[in-house]
């Protein structure tokens, strides 16, 4: 059963799960952490050779893979550190600015 | 009331035995003087399986509470025992325990903090923790301190109140010396106490859930800590209520604050622990020469017995507060800012003067308590108080 929390805002002290309980598993799925990132990976399907290397080294889980393969970024919980850019053997993932087009540092 | 052996012991060794009746599925404990034999004794108990607990030998204090606390939200009974440095060791986990709203039952010897190093009696360690949300029992004899135990865990995880508990007793003058005790039998205890009946179980598999969460800018902080506040005010109902079952259990009263003397006294003299007996016993020979003397000894330190005090004190015209610990800088001790805060609201309010004494184990002589008595009842008679805190017997 899913935790309603949509009218948390109005609980009151004895509303709360005693002692900051949260009675439901796996919610942290729900929760948008992706909002920091300044960059976020691409990656170029063509140069991937599947090692699944940037899945074993993303320290946030951002790696979907199916039937063994990547498919793609996690972006709600991607936080653009760029360990799967630097880690790539093959050069495969580009980080790319998020959001607006940074200038160009020279 | 049930028949109970009679036995010959010190404080520590029937906190033991307490916490062998009480059954707890885990302790996480770290020796230190004065509390030692009380951990050195239930070892023992494990180790002879006259009771099934987990016994976690950590590698300090502050390893042990976290212990004590992983395995309270695991679902568990937890119970340990600490003092003085260690409990100081604990302090960040102190507040982790009561935020999560876990029931853990701790003993602590009460002694000085260092420096300089000192290992023996006085309440600077407990009064310490006295913010951090734990239900605080003082014992006066040693048979408090194995009725208090008890009395914790029924305390600590009534579902009203859901925090932990701390069993004070003296180090040394109640951990250590032999006093005459009455003892239930195993299975009274085991009947009174009951098992925990944990909700929110980590250990339980059914529903899973998460604890230790965050409640940061824009959460509920505000809203979780005055959801401890009205649970430590639920506490003063379950605490009394507990009291009364445990009385008609064991023949043996229990009150918040326990009063001597009171009724038409003039003068009166609040403290707690140990030093409870020998005020007692001046104000009795004082009885004997006419003077209107009483004792209020406070049992339940948190939550603070603030009406049952004002009421106490409500006829008499001095009260001395005896404090064995500081809070410099302040107006004198932890027991006497309490005292004058309940007092503040009184219709007819005494004059309070406040008392440090007996700091790392300093003789708490009879003359000095004789002096005190002298000091009231100057004062009932006209004179003025002295400046507080008084250093008793401080050269």
């Amino acid at each position: 059963m899913k935790w309603d929390i949509s009218r948390m805002g109005e609980w009151t002290s004895d509303e709360f799960p005693l002692g900051a309980v949260i009675p439901e598993a796996g919610n942290s799925d729900d929760y948008v952490t992706g909002g920091w990132r300044s960059q976020r990976p691409e990656r170029d399907d063509e140069k991937c050779t599947q090692c699944l290397l940037c899945w074993i080294v993303c320290p946030d889980s951002a790696i979907r893979v199916q039937d063994e393969k990547v498919t793609t970024f996690d972006l709600k919980h991607c936080k653009g550190c760029g360990v799967c850019a630097n880690e790539c053997p093959v050069d495969a993932i580009t980080m790319v600015p998020e959001g607006c087009d940074l200038p160009e540092v020279k | 009331m049930v028949e109970q052996k009679v036995v010959a012991a010190t404080g520590n060794t029937v906190v033991a035995e307490a916490m062998r009746q009480c059954k707890p599925d885990v302790v996480a404990a770290y020796p230190i003087t004065p509390q030692t034999t009380i951990v050195e004794e239930f070892a023992a108990f494990v180790a002879k399986g006259r009771v099934h607990t987990e016994y976690v030998t950590v590698e300090s204090e502050h390893s042990a509470m976290s212990a004590c606390i992983g395995a309270s939200a695991a679902g568990a009974r937890v119970m340990t025992a600490t003092s003085s440095q260690g409990l100081a060791l604990m302090w960040e986990e102190l507040y982790i325990a009561s935020g999560m709203r876990l029931p853990i039952v701790m003993a602590n010897a009460n002694r000085a903090l260092s420096a300089p190093i000192n290992i023996h009696c006085d309440h600077s360690d407990a009064m310490g923790a006295r913010d951090a949300g734990w239900i605080m029992l003082f014992a006066e004899t040693a048979q408090e301190a194995y009725d208090n135990t008890i009395m914790a865990v029924r305390i600590a995880e009534d579902y009203e109140v859901l925090l932990p508990v701390m069993s004070c007793l003296d180090g040394f003058i109640t951990t250590h010396s032999i006093d005459r005790v009455s003892l239930l039998d195993d299975e009274s205890v085991a009947g009174f106490v009951g098992e925990r009946e944990a909700e929110r179980a980590l250990l339980d598999l059914e529903h899973p859930v998460t604890h230790g969460a965050f409640a940061g800018l824009g959460g509920p902080y505000l809203e979780f800590k005055k959801a401890q506040r009205q649970a430590i005010e639920r506490s003063r109902a379950v605490v009394k209520r507990v009291g009364d079952e445990y009385a008609a259990l064991s023949g043996r009263p229990f009150g918040v604050l326990e009063t001597w003397g009171m009724d038409d006294a003039e003068v009166a003299v609040v403290v707690i622990g140990s030093t409870a007996g020998n005020v007692r016993h001046v104000a009795r020979a004082l009885r004997a020469d006419g003077k209107k003397v009483g004792v209020v000894k406070i049992r339940c330190f948190r939550p603070f017995p603030y009406a049952e005090l004002a009421e106490a004190l409500s006829g008499v015209k001095a009260v001395a507060v005896m404090d064995r610990a500081e809070s410099f800088g302040a107006e004198g001790g932890p027991l006497y800012l309490e005292t004058r805060s309940a007092l503040y609201d009184a219709s007819n309010r005494p004059a309070v003067v406040g008392y440090v004494y007996g700091l790392g184990g300093s003789d708490v002589k009879l003359e000095l308590v004789e002096s005190v008595y002298g000091d009231l009842l100057d004062i009932a008679g006209g004179a003025a108080a002295p400046a507080g805190p008084v250093y008793l017997g401080a050269r």
